[in-house]
């Protein structure tokens, strides 16, 4: 019996070695192809093969939420995947592996700007196209894109730094607000401001403008958290941010003139897939700049023992309060998005509950790694969204699930580590 | 004056409730330097068992044909709810807690937080979403004192969690095992080379701390008997904030400042429209956390944590 298991675990392991072994020299490149080459097959015959298959209609989510409601479409589920998905992205990714090795050792003697750029732009093509096929997952990308700098402007204040900040939707609250009233009261018509102030054919251009004032507004607002953070951290700080974000919340039920406890709504359709990505790339760019910068080391030094960082000449005021006001703009930038994603927003939304989500979506990913929270802002979310026929016990798999990373990882999948774009990139022929 | 009064007897009221749960914060803190954030959803656990307890002893008695009198069953719900709630409390800790002792201390916040929302889904599961009444044990008596109306219920609310206060002051103070539990929040490291086993403290602290938090729940239905899966929530977190107020670890200043958060929302709504009572009260604690980093009671220890 023993030495079966062990067979069957070698056998296991060798598949996977071996599997390991062919996919070691595809780059990233050859990988972005491939999905393209997927999502194209997809958009193209998609639904003559879902109809082969005897499925009702292209599986929206990998056939995740059509086999959780009806399991006799198990079968033909996986045979969707295997055509569109597996199929397709192993062959072009084995087939294109030597045009795109040496494509991308042209890129690597290049500027890494360029080659980014390339692979963004790759990237982001796959995904529109694969979000073309339903307005579903169009919302489920965008949703999942604005968790992404949630969860990353999250890690810089709760991971970098070490400080235990619970007021994170307070400051997407207010982002939130400040750029739909700017939004509302020049490009639209709406019953809160009356008539528009500026064309708005100009709407979508300026956005990016109201955005950024959004965080500023934000950033403001996370000053009155760093100051106190001079004299104290770790649970006192946590209850001044808890403190702070009932605050956000409450005076935004009384201001009569944003909505009261009613809320926004009709904000223009602004946030566009390209807006929410631009947003996006950009958040990981500039946080994975801050976080290797000398004020990301600072930061780490301050986490790990703040007198001695001190002691060491690290401005420790300084970098606490930039900190605070860093990861409060991207709030306040993502609160903006996510504003004009769904396009109503009530004080209700941004209470513990989102709290909890944003918080399990950092410690699920990892602590001081922006890999660890994009991965841990997108599998939440996809897990959340697959998981949506089982209705009530979604809520106690995913709790169960993070208890029991935190049991075996503690300090969540992929913590402290670096990101590097020039590794994930570099040809591997 | 008789204004004031009668807000007076409410904020006591209202402040017992989160004396009570802050307790149980405070004391799991004091002897594992963490926060249980599973403690508001304990507490509406408890109000559940004590319905469950409730309903089972009214049912019982008509089954039998052996009419008690309500406060009979009242007693007996509260000792029988606060005995099998502190078994929810000991469980957690072994599950949750006791693995993750020596990880950091926002790993353990985190499961607290899951375990929660475990609590209030499957109870949401378990019970439908419908919301139970708690039966009324007790019939409702008004006393107008110099214009002040007071009712037996708040009398007993506010009489049976300082007579639980006290309780556990005396355990802390007087027994064996209270001692042991000052001498672990005292020095978390040495003592359990004296021969004190933290696996035997911890759950205690759990057991205890959840055994008041089900009397709260028990004292809360009386007063408000709907229950409802996500009661747990909000005042959880609002006692979570008393417990630091009172400065961490200390019970005095938890129980203290559990009456001061209750005194700060219940005038704030006297005073100014009820809709600007979080801004009011949270503004003070802010305030008064600016003033007092430390919290009323707390000692200012390292900054160094273990996180």
């Amino acid at each position: 019996m023993a030495r079966k298991i062990i067979e069957t675990r070698s056998a296991v392991s060798g598949l996977v070695g071996k599997f390991r072994q062919s996919t070691r020299r595809i780059p990233l490149l050859a990988w972005l192809l491939g999905w393209l080459a997927a999502a194209a097959t997809e958009y193209f015959v998609g639904d003559a093969i879902s109809y082969y298959l005897g499925l009702p209609k292209i599986p929206v989510l990998f056939g995740c939420l059509l086999i959780l409601k009806k399991p006799l479409f198990i079968p033909g589920v996986m045979g969707y995947l295997l055509l569109i998905y597996i199929l397709p992205v192993i062959v072009v990714a084995r087939l294109g592996r030597g045009p795109a090795n040496r494509l991308a050792v042209l890129l690597a003697r290049g500027s890494v700007f360029i080659a980014t750029i390339i692979h963004l732009g790759l990237f982001y093509l796959a995904l529109h196209i694969w979000a073309d096929i339903s307005d579903y997952r169009l919302l489920l990308l965008k949703l999942t894109m604005v968790a992404v700098i949630l969860t990353l402007s999250l890690n810089v204040i709760n991971g970098y730094m070490g400080e235990f900040s619970c007021s994170h939707p307070g400051f997407m609250a207010l982002g939130a607000y400040t750029a739909s009233t700017i939004t509302l009261w020049l490009f639209a018509d709406d019953k809160l401001f009356g008539s528009p102030l500026l064309s708005p054919a100009l709407g979508p251009y300026l956005f990016p403008l109201a955005l950024v004032c959004g965080g500023i507004v934000a950033a403001l607002g996370a000053v009155i958290i760093a100051i106190p953070s001079f004299r104290t951290r770790g649970d006192y700080l946590a209850i001044i941010s808890l403190a702070f974000l009932f605050i956000v919340k409450s005076v935004i039920e009384n201001l009569e003139f944003v909505g009261g406890p009613r809320g926004m709504s009709s904000q223009p359709d602004y946030s566009s897939l390209p807006m929410v990505f631009l947003g996006m790339v950009s958040c990981v760019w500039i946080v994975n700049n801050f976080v290797t910068s000398t004020m990301g080391k600072a930061l780490c030094a301050i986490r790990d023992n703040e007198m001695a960082a001190e002691a060491m000449s690290v401005n420790t005021r300084k970098t606490k309060i930039v900190t605070f006001m860093f990861g409060a703009f991207w709030a306040g930038v993502a609160g903006g998005l996510f504003a004009h994603i769904l396009r109503y927003v009530n004080p209700g939304s941004f209470g513990i509950q989102r709290l909890a989500e944003i918080l399990a979506m950092l410690y699920f990913g990892g602590l001081n790694s922006v890999t660890g929270s994009i991965i841990g802002a997108v599998s939440i979310n996809i897990f959340s969204e697959a998981l949506r026929p089982l209705e009530l016990f979604k809520w106690i798999i995913i709790p169960l699930l993070l208890i029991l990373v935190m049991l075996f990882r503690p300090t969540g999948l992929v913590a402290f580590t670096e990101f590097k774009v020039k590794k994930l990139m570099r040809p591997k022929g | 004056m008789q204004l004031f009064l009668q807000n007076m007897v409410n904020a006591m009221q209202w402040g017992s409730f989160y004396a009570l749960i802050a307790l149980g914060y405070s004391m799991v803190y004091s002897i594992l330097m963490l926060f249980n954030f599973a403690h508001g959803d304990i507490f509406m656990v408890g109000s559940y068992i004590g319905f469950g307890v409730a309903t089972a002893l009214l049912g019982l008695t008509v089954a039998f044909n052996f009419p008690l009198p309500g406060w009979v069953i009242l007693v007996f719900t509260i000792i029988l709810s606060m005995f099998l709630t502190s078994f929810v409390g000991m469980f957690i800790e072994r599950v949750g807690y006791r693995p993750l002792r020596d990880a950091p201390r926002a790993s353990a916040a985190i499961t607290g937080l899951m375990i929660g929302i475990i609590l209030e889904t499957g109870n949401l599961a378990l019970l439908g979403a419908e919301r139970l009444s708690f039966p009324p044990l007790i019939d409702t008596v008004i006393f107008t004192v110099g214009g002040v109306h007071l009712t037996n219920k708040k009398i007993l609310i506010v009489g049976v969690s300082l007579a639980m206060m006290y309780a556990l002051h005396v355990f802390i103070q007087k027994s064996k095992w209270g001692m042991a539990m000052r001498a672990m929040s005292y020095d978390f490291q040495a003592v359990p080379l004296m021969g004190i086993s933290i696996n035997k403290i911890a759950p205690l602290t759990f057991a205890i701390g959840s055994g008041l938090a089900a009397g709260a729940g028990i004292l809360y239905s009386l007063a408000y008997p709907v229950l409802d899966p996500y009661m747990g929530v909000l005042l959880g977190w609002k006692a979570f904030v008393a417990a630091i107020l009172g400065g961490r670890g200390s019970i005095l200043g938890a129980a203290l400042a559990g009456f001061v958060l209750g005194f700060i929302e219940i005038f704030s709504v006297w005073i100014f429209p009820s809709t600007f009572r979080d801004v009011i009260a949270y503004s003070i604690i802010l305030l008064i956390l600016t003033i007092r980093p430390h919290g009323f009671f707390g000692q200012a220890h390292s900054t160094q944590l273990r996180l």
